[in-house]
């Protein structure tokens, strides 16, 4: 790869913020390079494609491997390790990092679960005096969040609630009958319970994209474009435009900047040929996700900008943070014997419960939501384990073998319930990524160490999910499996990055000493240098951040697109 | 892949030499057990990492004919064939088998040692391996191994492996065709889904609640273009 052309913007990484920023700056006239570490990706290619596939199309009828660890079918090329691309942690520190490489990131196989932050989650340090507030606020973003909502699509209801604001919705699927039951459970103990919110289109909103055919399987990237992935909906009509190259197998190491401090472009390696590259730009947006995004900042040293770029506050890679998460499962003996249809549905849940706390008196700071699971799933691998496990609860014998077997996996087929708790942590200037200054990638490139540990304050809010959890699925009519964890084991509490939503660690604000962005995007230290992942989240609320980031994106883009017209940049 | 065992059939000795009286094992006839083979190629969107990983697999052999037999042997007690869905041969358990322990290693250790504990129980018992004893003995040993809620300590080792063979044969079987059918299931396929069928509502004594029905999709209505005023209602 040799080009000589001064591209207008390079944007690195092809996830939510980096297709966005694509999209956007390509429709508005822009030349754009888009520098992509993983293959092209396209889930409606016969050879690429997982979608509609039976079990036994799987030698091991889609259980996970460690190069596709949330199963054999999922869309995710990547996971919590990258042969070549090792991460560390610091002692003490036990955090996990998913990480995807193929055009389109984490969104061909995330949960399309689609969350504005409402006006709260902008200002919580106002209202429990922790943290920072960030320095923009909801009606600075609602006009993304709006087109955001038109472009994409997102099913959902307006529902007038104070911190989860109204959108441009689609209309929501149906409740599924464990879903019946778990709003009958939540409406007995008195906690709400409203239509899911997902950006898969169960109406068509243009003629590209095809609409929903419910196959329950969008963590397979649709076939059809119906549901919302990067790659499908932001980078295909971006390259349409004609003014976008895409250079996929490229790894960005690091931005190049000139005399001034300012970048003129990207240093790459050509993951293939392990060949050494550049890339000329008039500006460059990093969107290769948080810690990656970092990670290229710390490593984009000079004599301007000696502790990495836009690294003159220490704060690059700092306040990293991540959901809390907790689950917890129960057998609803009503949902023994079933009558058996096609209950498949979206990929996803149909209703959840959004926070339902705010301001009541509790013994930690902010909040979570509810995400409910269960249904007549296709059978995978792990299907029929402990096939009759449940029959401990009716009083009678477990085991067994032969045709009485069958009888049994049928009676209990479909009657788990699963709820998980999704919340919102303190970030902490103590937890933070950096460089290991012992250990380099197969490229020679510098890698990230993680720091981190939960305080109290997430401790505290695990504890509360569990009961929760507990009220709520015994008011459904179930009886709980597994033992509720104590703190012994932080009362459940996933570790640290296990929800995948790590971000923070180029957090924006108005002060350049304590923060890398200004509200923006904009680097303080090299203005023609944006960050338009969830590195600029100053907080990550309960809600999960991809809606977020990809009005942030736009949001940026537009500042790109403004600053051009301008010629200040 | 069609899992017709008509198709190609694997074919096993039941009693190896020196391994004692050969008799009939669940649908094992005439001395031999039979089982339908699993394809060794695969297409369903791999990368080149996984087409290589799963190449080496294949080409590794793990068990021992004696060990595949006794899996089949045990595999066809769990779930028989003598029914009209098939049972675990007729699903290719032996081949499953031998794949997913290799797949995950961590499983070869115990699924080796409960043969060999089973082995041994069958020469304490009765004289011979498991395969070489009498169908009835083999029905008596499973008898004591298959209830988890068995106390008895010098049967611990066996009902554990009784338990992972259970689940790798029901695992096995319900992932193949024959094991859809079996189960009844619907799903896979493209459909619009319009809520819980009438008479299973009824059935549990649930209704949709009405405020709620109006928020959800007219789904005459999926494949009209979504419009919306400015005050965020849909207007198509
Ligand atoms: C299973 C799962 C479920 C999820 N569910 C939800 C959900 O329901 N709702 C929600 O809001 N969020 C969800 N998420 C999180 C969501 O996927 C992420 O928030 C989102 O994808 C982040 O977008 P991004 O653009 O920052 O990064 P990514 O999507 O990770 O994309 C980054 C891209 O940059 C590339 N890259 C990295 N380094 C370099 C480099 N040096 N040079 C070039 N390219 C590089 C990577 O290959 C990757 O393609 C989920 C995630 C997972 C894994
Ligand atoms: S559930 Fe709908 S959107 Fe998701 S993959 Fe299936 S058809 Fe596509």
């Amino acid at each position: 790869m040799s080009n000589q052309e001064t591209y207008d913007a390079i944007v690195v990484g092809s996830g939510a913020g980096g297709g966005m920023a694509t999209w956007r700056l390509a429709q508005a006239g822009l030349r754009v390079a888009l520098v992509e570490a993983g293959p092209w990706y396209d889930p409606a290619d016969d050879s690429q494609r997982t979608q509609f596939r039976h079990p036994w199309e799987s030698p091991r009828r889609g259980a996970s491997t460690r190069l596709r660890p949330f199963g054999d079918f999922n869309a995710c090329i990547g996971g919590w390790e990258l042969d070549g691309e090792p991460f560390t942690t610091a002692e003490g520190t036990d955090f996990r990092w998913w990480r995807a490489r193929m055009l389109g990131g984490r969104t061909n196989h995330w949960g399309r679960i689609s969350l504005r932050f409402g006006p709260l989650d902008f200002k919580r340090r106002d209202i429990d005096g922790l943290g920072d507030n960030w320095p923009i606020g909801y009606e600075d973003v609602k006009p993304y969040y709006d087109q955001v909502d038109k472009l994409i699509g997102v099913f959902g209801t307006n529902e007038g609630l104070p911190n989860d604001p109204d959108g441009f919705f689609l209309p929501p699927p149906k409740p599924r009958l464990h879903e019946l039951y778990y709003i009958r459970g939540a409406r007995r103990a008195g906690v709400p319970v409203y239509p899911s919110r997902l950006s898969i289109l169960t109406k068509r909103i243009n003629r590209e994209r095809g609409v929903c055919v419910y196959c329950n399987q969008c963590s397979r990237a649709c076939g059809l474009h119906a549901d919302f992935s990067s790659s499908t909906v932001l980078v295909y009509p971006a390259v349409a435009t004609g003014r976008v190259d895409v250079y996929t197998n490229t790894m960005v190491r690091k931005v190049d900047t000139g005399p001034d401090g300012r970048a003129t472009g990207v240093s790459c390696i050509d993951r293939e040929t392990r060949g050494e590259s550049r890339l000329n730009g008039r500006s460059v947006v990093l969107a290769a996700s948080a810690c990656s995004s970092a990670r290229i900042l710390l490593n984009s040293t000079s004599a301007q900008h000696s502790s990495g770029l836009g690294n003159s506050s220490g704060h690059v890679g700092r306040y990293l943070h991540d959901s809390t998460g907790a689950s917890r499962a129960a057998f609803l003996p009503e949902l023994m014997d079933r009558d058996i249809y096609n209950e498949d549905g979206v990929g996803g849940m149909h209703v959840y419960t959004p926070w339902w706390l705010e301001g009541a008196s509790l013994d930690f700071a902010r909040g979570y939501h509810i995400e409910i699971g269960g249904g007549m799933n296709m059978p995978a691998y792990g299907f029929g384990f402990a096939a009759n496990a449940y029959k401990r609860f009716l009083g009678e014998r477990v085991g067994g073998y032969g045709n009485a077997l069958r009888d049994d996996v049928r009676r209990f087929y479909g009657s788990r319930l699963g709820i998980a708790c999704r919340g919102e942590s303190v970030p902490q200037f103590g937890n933070y990524c950096e460089l290991d200054p012992n250990t380099v990638d197969d490229w020679g490139v510098p890698v990230l160490r993680f720091n981190y540990r939960w305080t109290e304050q997430e401790i505290n809010q695990a504890r509360h999910m569990q009961d929760t959890m507990e009220e709520l699925l015994e008011a459904s009519g179930g009886i709980l499996l597994g033992e509720k964890p104590g703190l012994d084991r932080q009362y459940g509490l996933a570790r640290p990055g296990e929800i995948i939503h790590e971000v923070g660690t180029t957090r924006m604000g108005d002060d350049p000493a304590t923060s890398v962005t200004n509200r923006f995007g904009q680097l303080h230290d090299a203005d023609n240098v944006f960050v338009a992942d969830a590195g600029t989240f100053v907080s990550q609320a309960d809600k999960n951040p991809t809606w977020t980031i990809l009005a942030l994106s736009w949001r940026t883009s537009d500042h790109i697109i403004e600053r051009m017209r301008q010629r200040s940049l | 892949m069609n899992m017709n065992r008509r198709e190609t059939l694997k074919s096993l000795l039941l009693a190896p030499l020196g391994a004692g009286i050969a008799s009939a094992a669940g649908c094992a006839g005439g001395g031999r057990v039979n089982w339908t083979e699993l394809p060794r190629e695969y297409s369903y969107g791999r990368t080149a990492a996984e087409r290589q990983r799963d190449r080496e697999l294949f080409a590794e052999r793990y068990f021992s004919e004696h060990e595949l037999i006794t899996i089949a042997t045990l595999c066809d007690i769990i779930l028989p064939s003598d029914h009209p869905n098939g049972g675990a041969l007729d699903a290719g358990l032996p081949d499953f088998v031998e794949f997913i322990v290799k797949d995950m290693d961590y499983l070869k250790t115990p699924v080796r040692d409960g043969i060999a504990w089973l082995d041994s129980h069958a020469i304490d018992a009765y004289g011979a391996d498991f395969i070489g004893i009498e169908e009835a003995q083999r029905l008596a040993i499973c008898d004591r191994i298959a209830w988890p809620d068995v106390a008895d300590p010098a049967l611990q080792a066996g009902i554990r492996f009784f338990s992972l063979m259970r689940d790798l044969t029901l695992t096995g079987y319900y992932t193949t065709a024959q094991g859809f059918r079996d189960l009844g299931y619907q799903g896979n396929v493209a459909n619009v889904w319009d809520g819980v069928p009438a008479q299973v509502l009824a059935r549990h004594g649930l209704a949709y609640e009405a405020e709620w029905l109006e928020k959800c999709i007219d789904q005459s209505r999926r494949d009209i273009t979504a419009a919306w005023d400015d005050d965020m209602n849909l207007t198509s």
